[in-house]
């Protein structure tokens, strides 16, 4: 089905799937995309540190960081190349934290986004071990302890308004729409890279046939993924589940096989 | 290898030391379980009254070890409110609630006196279920992106199951007059060597870096206690078992071999986690021979 093209669901009209285009390339590490953030979904304070990791004070993406802005100091030919990237959650078409959610707490929205539902989620963790990214951990603070990420500000969707971190953005490195369309323009904006002679821009995530299938969240990097923190070839655990899950059967077949022999097996 | 500031790339799981202690109690009941519904069927009823204890023991803990885990333990029974193949976390739960369901009648048919047929068929779904009992945590922890884990799928399956035929057959043996324990002996003897091939299996075919957290660190300490302790419990059983005393001191070497593999797994996994190179390094060699883009 196609959004936008009048036809409903459950007497809603369809959304097209929104997400996320995050242009490093003019980044500036200005971190008002983290604040907003922060700002605006109540996320708390998780502590002030100096990390020595160049301008980087907020290490990684985790319960109480849901934009994580990274600092990558390179020496180059003719001085110091500093790398800005603004991550976040990817909003995976396969979604490991999604498929293992043994409550159903995490679920995808008619915007095709991915979000924890708080007053569900029991704190199991197994979500933290089933992302690609690193993105969701558990909140300690207050004792809370459930898992937290971000929404794709959930709630300002719902209300016709883009997230925060878009809204803050003094750049337009991170854009904010329809996958589909923000897709082209970043195909777009690697070429225009690519003739003003920025052989390194590529897209990340920007591919339905990787790993995750895409994200709804996706990237342009000047370098390798790594380089920024990121697997260089994610992909959703659960595509290799009917393996787990045979070997396990199998398993089990062996155990009885072992228990037979020891019923049958002997006179002692 | 590039890394940024040597930070890892995936989280490390924030499982406590009560999920690799239940990975055991869940395996000792599963063997248990099959011990049970075996003794029953060739009418060995001094052999069943004990795997039938130390069954219902190990279900009973289980449960409590889980829930104690979770980040907010008052909202454990939402686990109950969808059953998800693509998570083994919600399925296993299904099989621990209907396992523990029918071990707690069958003890209680077995305290009592009561209900013969009823004790009966609950050993027999208990003992149905077992085989999915001690495996599904396997697939669990294999349908993650730990590297440690994730990369063990194949394998780790039979570790678990050799274990929970190992401390089961040892821990119902040590309990049981040796005239009446070969079946528990035997299941023993046949769950350490299976957790001991299985487990060189597994380390082998991680390769050299991957496998690497099996081998240093406190994965790899835990992991060469844990095979010591399992081919001594495999060894003793197999020669002095028919003792009672050898077979206490068996047992209680297969139960701490089962006990230290699986927090060789869980500390592997946490170790593999933390350092990025595990994640990145395979990832980088398979896509290497595509052009980047």
């Amino acid at each position: 089905m196609k959004a936008g093209d009048g036809q409903t669901t459950y007497g809603l009209q369809i959304q097209p799937r929104m997400g996320f285009f995050t242009d490093t390339s003019i980044c500036i590490g200005c971190k008002a995309c983290e604040v907003a953030c922060k700002e605006w979904n109540l996320v708390p304070e998780d502590g002030l540190e100096w990390t020595g990791h160049s301008y980087d004070n907020t290490g990684a993406l985790d319960a109480n960081t849901w934009r994580h802005v990274a600092f990558v100091e390179q020496q180059v030919d003719d001085g110091l190349r500093w790398l800005m990237s603004s991550d976040v959650c990817k909003h995976c078409t396969h979604a490991g934290c999604l498929d293992v959610c043994p409550t159903g707490a995490i679920t995808r929205t008619e915007f095709g986004t991915v979000v924890i539902q708080d007053d569900v989620c029991n704190g199991c963790g197994y979500c933290v071990t089933a992302c690609p990214f690193g993105v969701i951990s558990k909140r300690e603070i207050g004792g809370d302890g459930g898992m937290h990420k971000c929404t794709l500000c959930y709630d300002r969707l719902e209300d016709g308004l883009e997230p925060a971190c878009a809204k803050a953005c003094p750049t337009k490195s991170i854009q904010f729409g329809p996958v589909d369309e923000l897709l082209a323009r970043a195909e777009g904006r690697v070429e225009e890279l690519h003739e003003a002679g920025v052989g390194d821009a590529r897209l990340y995530l920007a591919d339905e046939t990787d790993g995750v299938g895409g994200g709804g969240a996706f990237f342009l990097l000047l370098d390798r993924p790594e380089v920024y923190g990121l697997p260089p070839d994610p992909v959703d655990p659960t595509k290799h589940l009917g393996e787990a899950w045979g070997a396990a059967l199998a398993a089990g077949a062996a155990l009885v096989a072992g228990a037979l022999v020891a019923f049958l097996g002997g006179r002692r | 290898m590039t890394s940024y500031y040597g930070r890892p790339i995936i989280k490390e799981p924030v499982w406590k030391p009560e999920i690799p202690t239940y990975f055991f109690t869940g395996g000792l009941a599963g063997g248990a379980a099959l011990l049970t519904l075996g003794a029953r069927l060739s009418g060995n009823d001094v052999l069943a009254r004990r795997a039938l204890a130390v069954n219902t023991a190990a279900i009973t803990v289980s449960p409590l070890l889980l829930i104690k885990d979770l980040g907010r333990p008052k909202l454990f029974y939402n686990m109950l409110r969808v059953f998800k193949v693509t998570s083994p976390m919600s399925v296993g739960t299904w099989i621990v609630s209907a396992s523990g369901t029918a071990s707690g009648v069958a003890a209680a048919c077995e305290v009592t006196g009561l209900l013969p047929r009823v004790k009966r068929a609950a050993e027999g779904v208990a003992g149905a279920l077992a085989p999915f009992l001690s495996t599904y945590t396997a697939a669990l922890v294999a349908d993650s992106v730990v590297p440690a884990w994730h990369e063990a799928r194949r394998e780790l399956p039979f570790v678990f199951a050799g274990g929970s035929a190992a401390s089961a057959g040892g821990a119902v043996a040590a309990l049981t007059p040796s005239r009446a324990a070969g079946p528990a002996r035997r299941l023993a003897i046949v769950g350490g060597a299976l957790e001991l091939a299985a487990t060189k299996a597994m380390e082998d075919g991680l390769g050299e870096l991957v496998g690497e957290p099996y081998r240093t660190g406190l994965g790899g300490t835990l992991s060469k206690g844990a095979k010591a302790a399992t081919a001594a419990g495999t060894a003793l059983m197999a020669l002095a078992g028919r003792r009672r005393v050898g077979a206490v001191a068996a047992g209680a070497l297969l139960c701490t071999g089962a006990l230290l593999e699986r927090f060789a797994v869980y500390h592997a996994g946490k170790a593999s986690a933390l350092d990025p190179r595990y994640t990145s390094v395979p990832q980088r060699e398979r896509t290497g021979r595509l052009t980047q883009r």
